[in-house]
């Protein structure tokens, strides 16, 4: 099968500059990365802050061009000018601050301003804005101004400003570091619903380890290299070695971990409450 | 201490004004402004009172708003109309003290201040019954002519959109600053004129720093979302004529061309 996204040995370097414009040092953000992503998976990947894992994601939006290596989106190479549009409208992007991602001062307008750019007529803007903003639960705040609602609620607009485009893939750059929880709740099940109900894949970027319990696959970066893949009941059984790269474990795997260190016989890598639940009392 | 502050002033309601197109009433508000300045004798400022009386009622907005915008300007008003009244020369009519009325000065000072008064009333009109979106679009596509001498009227009108948007953003951030210097000393309320402008130069600075964020930011998600100009670009609300507007449109000419004759004969 055709994967959606295709990393090889992909590298970034940043140069830092001195005043005069002379470059001083190289910062490898990101270091020989091989990824691969099939169409409809939800992926999360997670880091810490610096561990590349931005410059990453802003790779497969055509932001960023790699230094080295190669990146193809849904069979595109990223470093191909004349395909920056397309790969954007293939994959579009989430990013971290509700509000310096939402452009128009009402609701359905901004849903409407990435297909203004791609020339789509004026009737099938209106349906694709009706249809995004129903999908995310945010129809009946249309007409509203951005700057009126929760931060949960931002986010979700800008989702279904993604949505609009009608894109096989969307990455969300930790949409949830700046809200509360409950808008956390709201924006992670809008991302968990598209990749159910519309198929499709999801590339949730997060430091939360929570975030990625429900996701196919993770991927888990520092300092530019990815040091860990799998399931996430293959990561978190590994939780000696999260713990050794300075991960939180969410709460009940690290206390299901303790307990099997104390010898109850219960399985590694136990993510909810219920599983723990039902490994003790069978 | 920002927060009142509203730009474009619209007020919300459903008159035959609110539903006009924008370019309607930005052509309409140009004319009025050159109709105020054509007309110099009584005749023609009646038939603009009376235009003004019936636009005024057609719009549903309180008149009290209107007035509101004159509040700003009555220095101004104030001052205009005492240098007109005993700065011109002329046949003296009335004395007070060294002081002197002509008869131009009277004549003149009147008409300086109704002119100013009905420009506000005007102009803030517009602004009422057309949100501030409507007029940026009605803007761009008023001067698109200019954008073939290369004016970049599509970026101008971005500009003004966005700038829109973010202006309670910074409002709000203006006043977490403010708060958060104030939790640590700074003293915005004391002081002279000169003093309380130094004490906004820490909260400038940071302001400008985190609009520059903002403005980096946004540039980003603009295009992550494929924008690349006003190229190829279609439109989620295109403006379209109605009779409404093509009827406003012949009212406005039969207005200033009225205007016009009555000031010659």
């Amino acid at each position: 099968m055709k994967s959606m996204i295709n990393a090889k040995q992909l590298t970034h370097e940043f140069f830092r500059r001195d005043e005069e414009g002379n470059v001083e040092g190289i910062s490898v953000a990101l270091d020989h990365v091989d990824l691969d992503v099939a169409p409809g998976a939800f992926i999360a990947i997670l880091g810490h802050n610096g561990s590349g894992k931005s410059t990453l994601a802003k790779h497969i939006n055509a932001l960023l061009t790699p230094s080295e290596g190669t990146l193809l989106v849904d069979g595109m190479d990223v470093s191909d000018p004349e395909r920056t549009l397309s790969i954007r409208e293939s994959a579009g992007m989430v990013f971290q601050n509700p509000d310096n991602q939402i452009i128009a001062t009402v609701v359905e307008e901004d849903v409407g301003f990435g297909p203004e750019n791609m020339g789509i007529p004026t009737d099938e803007i209106w349906q694709r804005v009706e249809s995004a903003l129903k999908g995310v639960g945010m129809w009946k705040y249309r007409e509203h101004s951005p700057n009126r609602l929760s931060g949960g609620q931002k986010q979700r607009v800008a989702i279904a400003g993604v949505m609009a485009m009608e894109p096989k893939c969307i990455i969300l750059d930790e949409p949830t570091a700046m809200l509360d929880p409950g808008g956390r709740a709201e924006v992670l099940q809008v991302a968990h619903e598209l990749n159910r109900k519309k198929g499709i894949t999801i590339i949730l970027i997060t430091h939360y380890m929570e975030e990625v319990v429900d996701a196919d696959y993770v991927y888990v970066m520092e300092k530019g290299h990815i040091i860990m893949d799998g399931t996430p009941r293959e990561i978190f059984s590994r939780v000696d070695d999260l713990i050794a790269h300075r991960l939180t474990v969410p709460q009940i795997t690290l206390l299901a971990h303790r307990l099997k260190a104390a010898g109850l016989d219960i399985p590694e890598g136990i993510l909810t409450r219920e599983e723990l639940i039902k490994a003790l009392c069978p | 201490m920002f927060r009142e502050i509203t730009l474009g002033q619209y007020y919300p309601a459903d008159s035959v004004l609110h539903r006009l197109d924008p370019r309607v009433k930005l052509f309409a508000t140009l004319i009025y402004i050159i109709v105020l300045f054509i007309a110099e004798k009584p005749i023609p400022f009646l038939v603009i009172t009376a235009a003004l009386i019936a636009v005024i009622v057609m719009s549903k907005v309180p008149f009290s708003y209107m007035v509101r915008g004159l509040r700003g300007i009555v220095m101004l008003l104030v001052i205009a109309g005492v240098f007109n009244l005993f700065m011109t020369p002329g046949i003296v009519v009335y004395k007070i003290g060294p002081f002197e009325i002509s008869d131009i000065g009277l004549k003149n000072a009147i008409i300086m201040v109704v002119r100013m008064v009905y420009l506000i009333i005007g102009t803030s009109l517009m602004t009422l019954t057309t949100t501030p979106n409507q007029l940026t679009d009605g803007l761009e596509r008023s001067l698109r002519p200019l954008s073939r001498l290369g004016a970049p009227v599509h970026e101008i009108s971005m500009m003004m959109s966005i700038a829109l948007r973010f202006i309670p953003i910074l409002v709000e951030e203006t006043d977490k600053i403010m708060k958060a210097q104030m939790a640590r000393g700074a003293d915005f309320e004391s002081g002279g004129l000169i003093t309380r402008a130094k004490a906004m130069v820490p909260i400038l600075v940071p302001l400008f720093v985190s609009a520059f964020r903002r403005a980096s930011d946004l540039a980003m998600a603009m295009e992550a979302r494929c924008y690349h100009g006003g190229e190829g670009r279609t439109k989620m609300k295109p403006l379209t004529y109605k009779a409404s507007d093509r009827v406003a449109y012949v009212l406005i000419m039969a207005f200033l061309v009225a205007v016009a004759v009555l000031s010659l004969i």
